[in-house]
């Protein structure tokens, strides 16, 4: 069953003539043990105290995982055997990045509005140095990008928030079984004429929780007891399997 | 059915692991090795992290030769002395092993460590045992009886510290038990692996054990050897996933008692062959992702704590 939460949530800034209100269909994602993925269904409205100015409004809607330093490798020949020999280190990579466009990427927003809120996603990680002798810096960014867009934790959506006259938006979101836990960032960016005329961000609350909560929870606080744990169920199971085994052939 | 694992981090079919479990349980109960050799790197295969595969796979060993190991007791084929003497070397090698995980872990060369470490070992063991069994059977087919060798092996008879080995008829130095066993502990924690697939050569050719006590034995010591080693990674690095654990040790303790019930049915030399044949097997597919250029050139890790 989905929760229909509707936040009216109204942006503090009365500067914009314009500004976004939007809901969610969930506020948390709950990774239990039959967690199989998600889709989040995010949409709103507009705004606005007066007809609207003449231009070519567009939505981007981006959900961001927590971001993590990550260390990028390559691989390459030495005396015959593929070994990682060069190492990167990303400094913020968001663990998933999605953005969703209303319409192609580049004309729903411009590149200085994309340098100044960091929606494409390469703009979304941050590398700040690579050592001296790695010369290609960049393909190391690009290779986190490829890597994560084949796993489906990156992903860019483009003409798939839908505008009805000029007011209503949704889109959804689809977030694969691999994801780890954390507070996501949705935002929602109102453009015209490729500039942001608003700007709106909410958190979704993506959690383990029952049994794997749990697990996880216990394995942090308490290791020694969950790996005395883990062993007396292999214990058990031996024993068990072993039992039953010579039940069968006496019987 | 998907499953999401709560350490691991991700969702895998929970058919597929119990019958990778099942897989690798019969060939447990069948040869006394772990089956940890086969079952690491399917789990890299399918996606778990590494980290979390090996310690893991170190949990789920304990189940499956505890379950061989009891069908073994049963037909008194354990020598417990030698297993005790073996497993002292074993514990001091889990820790030892565990040290060196750790630090290739911090300098980004796990993976690479860990396959050559396999393709080496499983290389020159397996081959080994080819030749040896291949030889042997060939021997028997001809009809010319094998001599019984009592001869026991060079230098574990002149070395001090020497015990008599009931179970097995032998009278040896505890000098080389003890130096397998802490190469086979080290192993466990850097590998994964049970390490029966050392152990039991090892004590065929190495410590002159009869073939019929080495399985029972070696699974013997396997249990502690790898519980030791599955403490120190769930204390040290949080890796042991319990939910992949018991997927896959439910498959495994049932193929540990199918393949110990077939294991009594085939000769020596044929269990031996059929062993030696899997370990090259295994040790081909690892080198030749070693060797061929890898479809990815990038890899990403999580970044080491500064």
């Amino acid at each position: 069953m989905i929760r229909l939460i509707l936040l009216f949530l109204i942006s503090t800034s009365s500067a914009f003539a314009e500004s976004v209100v939007i809901g969610m269909d969930k506020e948390k994602v709950a990774i239990t043990a039959t967690f199989d993925g998600s889709q989040i269904l995010l949409f709103g409205a507009v705004k606005r105290d007066k007809p609207a100015p003449i231009g070519d409004l567009q939505v981007i809607v981006t959900v961001a995982g927590p971001s993590e330093r990550i260390s990028v490798h390559r691989k390459s020949k030495v005396l015959g055997i593929w070994m990682n020999t060069e190492t990167v280190e990303v400094d913020a990579a968001p663990s998933f990045y999605a953005v969703a466009t209303s319409s192609n990427f580049l004309s729903t927003i411009s590149d200085t509005e994309d340098l100044r809120y960091k929606v494409s996603i390469p703009r979304a990680i941050r590398s700040v140095g690579a050592p001296m002798n790695v010369l290609d810096a960049v393909s190391f960014s690009e290779a986190v990008i490829r890597i994560r867009k084949e796993q489906g934790l990156y992903k860019l959506l483009e003409n798939t928030v839908e505008i009805d006259e000029q007011t209503l938006f949704r889109t959804s979101i689809g977030m694969p079984a691999d994801i780890s836990e954390g507070d996501y960032t949705a935002r929602i960016l109102l453009t015209r004429n490729g500039n942001v005329i608003d700007e709106f961000s909410t958190v979704i609350d993506v959690r383990k929780v029952g049994l794997e909560r749990l697990l996880f929870n216990m394995s942090r606080e308490n290791p020694l007891a969950y790996g005395l744990m883990s062993l007396a169920i292999a214990i058990f199971a031996g024993w068990a399997a072993s039992l039953l085994f010579r039940f069968f052939r006496t019987t | 059915m998907q499953i999401y694992l709560p350490i691991a981090e991700v969702s895998v079919n929970a058919f597929l692991l119990l019958g990778l479990g099942g897989i690798v349980g019969v060939l447990s109960g069948m040869f006394g090795v772990g089956g940890g050799f086969l079952m690491t790197p399917l789990l890299f295969f399918i996606g778990i992290p590494p980290a979390v595969a090996v310690a893991t796979e170190a949990n789920q060993i304990v189940a499956s030769s505890f379950s061989g190991a009891l069908a073994h007791l049963k037909r008194k084929t354990v020598d417990l002395k030698m297993g005790l003497i073996l497993l002292i070397g074993g514990l001091l090698g889990a820790g030892l092993g565990l040290i060196i995980f750790n630090y290739l872990k911090s300098l980004g060369q796990v993976d690479l460590l860990v396959k050559l470490c396999y393709v080496a070992f499983l290389g020159i063991i397996g081959s080994l045992m080819f030749i040896e069994s291949l030889r042997a059977l060939l021997k028997k087919e001809n009809g010319s009886t094998p001599k019984k060798i009592r001869k026991q092996r060079g230098f574990a008879q002149q070395l001090p510290f020497k015990m008599r080995f009931r179970t097995s008829g032998l009278y040896i130095s505890i000098i080389p038990p003890i130096f397998v066993g802490i190469f086979v502990g080290v192993l466990s924690a850097i590998m994964g692996v049970g390490g029966g697939f050392i152990m039991v050569p090892a004590m065929i050719y190495i410590l002159g054990m009869p073939t019929k006590v080495v399985v029972g034995t070696s699974l013997f010591q396997i249990i502690f050897v790898t519980g030791f080693t599955t403490l120190l990674h769930a204390t040290t690095n949080y890796t042991v996933d319990v939910a992949l654990a018991v997927l896959l040790l439910l498959g495994g303790v049932v193929g540990a008692q199918v393949g110990s019930q077939l294991g009594t049915r085939l000769r020596a030399e044929q269990l031996r062959i059929l062993l030696a044949l899997m370990v090259i097997a295994v040790c081909l597919k690892i080198a030749l992702d070693l060797l061929i250029m890898p479809g990815e050139l990038y890899s990403i890790s999580k970044a080491s704590l500064k």
